[in-house]
């Protein structure tokens, strides 16, 4: 009984955890961009007249969005033009339960992981459930009934599709040099030191994979280098029929794949919640200094690093999006298959001959 | 990266100016504008206002001047006879659809008696209602 209400606690907090980081992660969009370009962003939303540099922005846009009228034409598929965002979203959604916040804390002598599930096969849940997010977009375009929604929905397909081979190929090599496919020993593996100085991090052992990895998932966000599904303004993508809230959630898909795919980068190349030099009583520098701490010091501590590391990614993709122009669909085409898959293999191979040495 | 850089260095201006320290240079361009307004150009052509003799009369001698050269046909004056012969003429009624206008300042430039100029600095004249934007002799001499 009381491991369900653990489970059910835990859940519960993922999810405030991540719906609210999707919430704020709008509001970093806008200030982010806004300071890139000499502007303020949108500072007005108030509450009885405090607005603390526009922070109740999210909610207001919410509202508006929860007010807007649910058209849905009269020419769509009814019921499959209703399913296709919260599929999507589900999809997303789903993916929060693999990630590991943190160890274990220790209450009353049970232990409990600061995980929801700590899947056999953690990693390649997360990108099958990535994956049949395609769904949501080709179910979107086709059930619109429209005709350039289903060039755009497949347009997202046919990316994403490309797109995925080199997202998966890119980790394999990670997984031949920390060999498990559970998210939590993958972070446990980078706990180790290199050298007995440096922290084992995946980005020092793979940082090709990273490299590819990052521009992969970059196209599996959707977003702006990448957003050829989308086309907010220009060409027409698979959402066009969409409007209030069931537009916001493919729009909150978005900025959710953004979190995951910080989550991800996060757990595999950047050590998870691992702070370096940190075990489970203390500081141990490399020099044979010791700085011993709590049990909840620690806990505390690698919490807050996983969630410093997710909010830098999250930074980081709301930056690339804000500074390059969108590809053409050939560069799109060409970088995934000519470019990152066969870089994708040469890692694997190199990383093969350097474990076999 | 060039926009990374642009992010740090005005995010770097904005929090000193949080902090309430004082720079030359600003994090952002933007006014906000009903707080804080632009300074208008002293040649910025405004609201109208009509000009006054020392006793307090109009000085428009009803000539119909900028009636003739307005081009959005805006301005309607009706003369009326005045006593003085050196004046000879008043206006007995002087409008002007400010919802017609388009602030060319060609009835400023054509007035001989410099009695219409545009340099209230008054630029919030909305309203709600086209009626209200008809001004009339009382409130252009204001």
């Amino acid at each position: 009984m009381i491991d369900i209400l653990i489970v059910f606690i835990k859940i519960v907090c993922a999810l405030i955890w991540f719906l609210t980081l999707t919430l704020y992660l709008t509001w970093l969009e806008r200030k982010e961009s806004a300071v890139i370009q000499d502007r303020i962003g949108a500072n007005r939303a108030s509450i009885f007249g405090i607005r603390i540099i526009g922070l109740f922005q999210p909610f207001a846009d919410a509202i508006k969005m929860i007010f807007k009228e649910d058209f849905t034409p009269a020419f769509s598929r009814r019921f499959l033009h209703n399913l296709a965002p919260f599929l999507s979203f589900f999809f997303v959604a789903i993916t929060i339960s693999a990630m590991p916040f943190g160890d274990f804390i220790h209450i009353g002598g049970r232990a409990i992981h600061l995980q929801i599930l700590d899947y056999n096969v953690g990693l390649l849940f997360v990108l099958a459930m990535l994956s049949l997010g395609i769904y949501g977009i080709i179910i979107s375009g086709w059930a619109s009934n429209n005709r350039f929604t289903l060039i755009g929905g497949m347009r997202g397909a046919a990316q994403l599709v490309s797109y995925e081979v080199a997202l998966g190929l890119s980790l394999i090599g990670l997984i031949m040099v920390y060999p498990s496919l559970k998210l939590s020993e993958i972070v446990h593996y980078q706990g180790d030191l290199l050298f007995g100085v440096i922290p084992k991090w995946g980005i020092l052992l793979q940082p090709l994979g990273f490299v590819i990895f990052l521009f992969a998932a970059l196209a599996e966000t959707k977003r702006v280098p990448f957003d050829l599904p989308e086309g907010e303004s220009e060409i027409i993508g698979f959402f066009t029929e969409y409007s209030g809230l069931k537009w916001g959630l493919f729009m909150m898909t978005d900025f959710m794949e953004i979190i995951i795919v910080s989550c991800l980068l996060t757990t595999l190349f950047f050590g998870g919640w691992q702070v370096p030099w940190l075990a489970t009583d203390g500081f141990h520098f490399p020099g044979g200094a010791q700085w011993l701490l709590s049990h909840w010091a620690v806990v505390i501590l690698q919490v807050a690093a996983f969630n410093i590391k997710v909010f830098f990614f999250c930074w980081l993709q709301v930056l690339i999006r804000w500074t390059y122009p969108r590809f053409r669909y050939d560069q799109l085409m060409d970088m995934g298959w000519k470019l990152l898959i066969p870089l994708s293999l040469v890692n694997i191979l190199g990383t093969g001959l350097v474990m076999s040495i | 990266m060039i926009t990374a850089r642009h992010f740090v260095v005005n995010i770097f201006f904005h929090i000193l100016k949080v902090l309430g320290i004082k720079t030359k240079r600003k994090g952002a361009v933007t006014i906000q504008y009903p707080e804080e307004k632009k300074e208008l150009a002293s040649r910025h052509r405004s609201l109208h206002r009509l000009m006054k003799r020392e006793d307090g009369k109009p000085r428009c001698v009803a000539c119909m001047l900028c009636v003739t050269v307005c081009p959005s046909e805006c301005i309607f004056v009706e003369a009326a006879e005045d006593p003085d012969p050196e004046i000879q003429k008043y206006p007995a009624k002087f409008l002007i659809d400010l919802s017609r206008c388009c602030f060319c300042g060609f009835c400023v430039e054509a007035c001989p008696e410099d009695a219409i100029r545009m340099d209230t600095q008054q630029i919030e004249i909305a309203q709600y209602s086209r009626q209200d934007l008809i001004y009339d002799l009382e409130k252009l001499l204001g």
